[in-house]
């Protein structure tokens, strides 16, 4: 099996959620839909308080290039449109805070659509209106890679089904729930996007799922390929490098190498937007970690709040340490659960409280640069950020750095190297753009 | 027990950057398992050199732990004398020190080494050379006749590893020569009556190398028996503690240059065995070429490292002033090692060609 070079091998944690069927998680009495859900500019309230919506309705409406409507994920009553601080970022940004009426109403647009006629225009169109992103957690607009330059031909289509962050299990539950559907989706993109190669990417951690899309998908023009399970094995560059041998330029995307990489939620996202013109406005979330009594997946309305998922899974067990939206090795720590489930979120992990230990001194031992996927060497990145010397960081490929957490992860010093990177690149940045 | 209302647990919760999940190996744990990689080949001195080892032993790494910490004080660091560090500098000035000397050598040794060659240049993690050669190398240079001569004749062989009933060695010789002093003076070490040809076919032959594998000759207390050092070297290759690439550059380097090199080689296998387990190479390439701080980052600066080491060892038992060669071959690619991580680099993935 072809690998890509660096990686670690956490312990994978999914034992907890992986045999558990997706479970439809109770209609919320409010949800809190903050408008920045997705990579690019956040879309404009198109909503005032006391405005009845439906579940579908639009209720923010794209900025610019980079930007996709935003929809309300249940029928109800706007409660306010505010800025709060976004759940990831602590930004402040529009939020709309939408009251359940219990009924659950669908926006009356959303149904079976005629699609068996609908040009590769048509479909992006309509992907674009649902407000579909990439929902294995970058939220990048899907549009948007479906709509490649002329000068850079597609051609091949890559379904992530890797899901290497530990404790996630959305992907592996809707590969073995929703098989159909997501084969649906990809002929959607593939004809989207006029290729003709698809090829379908599972850990063999999961081998259930992948003989089960090998059963349903696999033929002439679709491939199901099971990888080695090596964390970031679901990474882009390094999920093409695999299956492809193909190597995205330093600063490129996977277009650059002919290729365009949809997570398999992201499949069955486009399903729905293009055969019932349905918005996203719901997702699979696996809630777990060994401080969440009962863990589960849920089908989740976005904007619903982490907490009401929580007591859902039977509560918090024993004292909690951290909160993550997100896997553990990417995830994002929260501050509360008092946060609703935004489009790009995959999981919400609880660890129990573990000492966090001090960083000592670096001692050079070479593990981070072992275990770095695009051949970086972190200890140097981060000798150049502490001393402010951006410039040199950025000259040592700062900017390549995919913020996977290898590094962080294999560091016996335990030094906070992401922490370090993340501040690099925003300095880099500020700079390059005075 | 009652779910927790989400206030209560809001006020708790630690927030920090990703990665929320660690690997468990720790500095600490690093250290401490180079410290029982290092048991069995100290253990050993005891045996062959007696209670005198154990002195040397306890004496340099008690005062390596105390003069790193005092280090830490006066430079207004934490003090983190536990983290094991210190602990395999005294081990390692230990091993590297004849094990008759007096007892101060060894704590004036740990001194230099964690004071001056350590916490000097900014503590763990920033010293540019490894402590524990450092240590030796301001003994040797300090009492060179303390450091060249006190060897011990181990519980049941000679310190030149020659067989009694063979000796032919002048009387003085008998005691100070160690196998690569032998190696290296033999014609000036000679009895009277004894032709030069006869000793080197002694030297490399099947006994002697069995005595040089298992550590029955005299040296340096710890550096002794290739046996017991491989036993812990292949143990920390093993956890991954260390990386075999600079051990194994090392050892085939010298290898391939003895074999290559011109030398008093009367059996070529036995001449190859014996320089590699004589002197201090396996200790070196095993225990103190592989220190983290003072050794390069890539693989690739690893293999040049070894490569580096290897060939200024074989050059200076050849052909410098001392029999022995490793401490000064390590210490010289230690220098070396910023260099070599300034021109090699890991390859950048998707690394576009950039314009000359």
């Amino acid at each position: 099996m072809r690998s890509f070079r660096g990686g670690v091998h956490p312990r994978e944690g999914k034992e907890a959620t992986e045999h558990k069927p997706i479970e439809v998680a109770p209609l919320p009495s409010r949800v809190v839909i903050p408008l920045s859900q997705h990579t690019g500019a956040p879309s404009r309230p198109v909503v005032q308080k006391g405005v009845r919506v439906k579940a579908g309705t639009m209720i923010g409406e794209p900025v610019g290039r980079v930007s996709v409507p935003t929809h309300s994920s249940i029928s109800g009553t706007v409660a306010d449109v505010v800025d709060l601080p976004h759940p990831l970022t602590g930004r402040p940004v529009a939020t709309v805070i939408i009251d359940s009426d219990g009924q659950d109403e669908l926006e009356a647009t959303i149904g079976e659509q005629d699609h068996s006629h609908f040009t590769p225009e048509e479909i992006i169109e309509a992907v674009r209106r649902a407000g579909v992103v990439g929902l294995g957690g970058a939220a990048f607009p899907t549009f948007i890679k479906l709509s490649p330059p002329k000068e850079k031909p597609i051609d091949t289509l890559i379904i992530n089904g890797c899901e290497c962050e530990p404790y996630l299990t959305a992907d592996h539950r809707l590969m073995l729930e929703k098989s159909h559907e997501i084969v649906e989706g990809i002929r959607f993109l593939a004809r989207a996007l006029g290729v003709s190669r698809v090829i379908i990417a599972i850990e063999d951690n999961k081998r259930d799922a992948v003989q089960l899309m090998t059963s349903v998908a696999a033929g002439p023009d679709i491939a199901v390929r099971e990888l080695r399970t090596k964390y970031p094995q679901g990474a882009e560059k390094q999920l093409i490098k695999v299956l492809l041998g193909r190597e995205v330029p330093s600063g490129g995307l996977p277009m650059d190498v002919g290729c365009v990489v949809q997570n398999v939620g992201t499949a069955v996202a486009v399903r729905d937007a293009v055969r019932f013109a349905k918005p996203l406005f719901e997702r699979v979330v696996t809630v777990t970690g060994p401080a969440v009594a009962e863990p589960k997946n849920l089908r989740v309305r976005i904007g619903t709040l982490v907490s009401e998922l929580v007591q859902f899974c039977g509560g918090y067990q024993g004292p909690v340490g951290k909160l993550i939206m997100g896997g553990p090795m990417m995830g994002i720590a929260l501050a509360s659960d008092k946060v609703p489930v935004l489009k790009g979120t995959s999981g919400i992990l609880a660890l129990g409280p573990e000492p966090e230990s001090d960083e000592s001194e670096c001692i050079r031992c070479g593990r981070c640069i072992e275990a770095c996927p695009m051949g970086l060497a972190p200890t140097r990145l981060h000798y150049h950020v502490r001393q402010r010397r951006f410039a040199q960081a950025r000259a040592e490929h700062l900017l390549d750095c995919i913020e996977c957490g290898c590094c962080a992860y294999v560091c016996p010093a335990r030094i906070r190297l992401v922490h370090s990177f993340k501040f690099g690149k925003s300095e880099v940045l500020a700079q390059e753009r005075k | 027990m009652a779910p927790k209302t989400p206030a209560e647990e809001s006020t708790q919760l630690l927030v920090t950057a990703s990665p929320h999940i660690h690997s468990a190996v720790t500095v600490e744990k690093l250290m401490w398992a180079v410290v029982i990689a290092l048991a069995p080949a100290l253990a050993g001195s005891v045996y062959f050199f007696g209670i005198k080892a154990l002195k040397i032993i306890i004496l340099s790494t008690a005062a390596a732990v105390v003069f790193d910490g005092l280090g830490q004080r006066l430079m207004g660091r934490k003090v983190t004398v536990w983290d094991g560090s210190a602990a395999v500098t005294g081990l390692l000035l230990a091993a590297n020190l004849p094990p008759d000397v007096p007892w101060w050598l060894p704590v004036i040794g740990a001194a230099f080494a964690t004071i001056v060659a350590k916490q000097l240049f900014g503590g763990l993690g920033h010293n540019f050379i490894n402590p524990a050669l450092a240590g030796r190398a301001f003994l040797t240079a300090s009492w060179p006749t303390l450091m060249t001569t006190r060897w011990l004749a181990p519980r049941l062989g000679t310190v030149s590893g020659l067989g009694p009933a063979g000796l032919r060695l002048c009387t003085d010789a008998v005691t100070t020569a160690t196998p690569l002093n032998v190696l290296k003076n033999g014609e000036r070490l000679l009895a009277p009556g004894c032709e030069p040809a006869q000793l080197w076919q002694e030297l490399q032959s099947w006994p002697v190398i069995k005595r040089l594998f298992l550590g029955n000759v005299g040296g340096s207390l710890g550096e002794t028996s290739a046996l017991l050092l491989l036993l812990g070297g292949i143990l920390l290759i093993i956890l991954r503690v260390i990386d075999w690439r600079i051990p194994v550059s090392y050892l085939v380097t010298v290898a391939i240059l003895v074999l290559i090199l011109p030398g008093p080689k009367t059996a070529p296998l036995q001449y190859l065995l014996f320089h590699l387990f004589s002197g201090g190479l396996i200790l070196g390439a095993f225990y103190m070429a592989t220190d983290y701080v003072t050794s390069p980052l890539t693989h690739k600066g690893r293999l040049i490292f070894g490569l580096g080491c290897g060939t200024l060892t074989v050059l200076i038992r050849r052909w410098g002033g001392y029999p022995e060669g490793v401490c000064y071959s390590i210490l010289l690619m230690n220098v070396a090692t910023p260099l070599i991580d300034r021109l090699v680099r890991t390859r950048l993935f998707g690394r576009r060609k950039e314009p000359r």
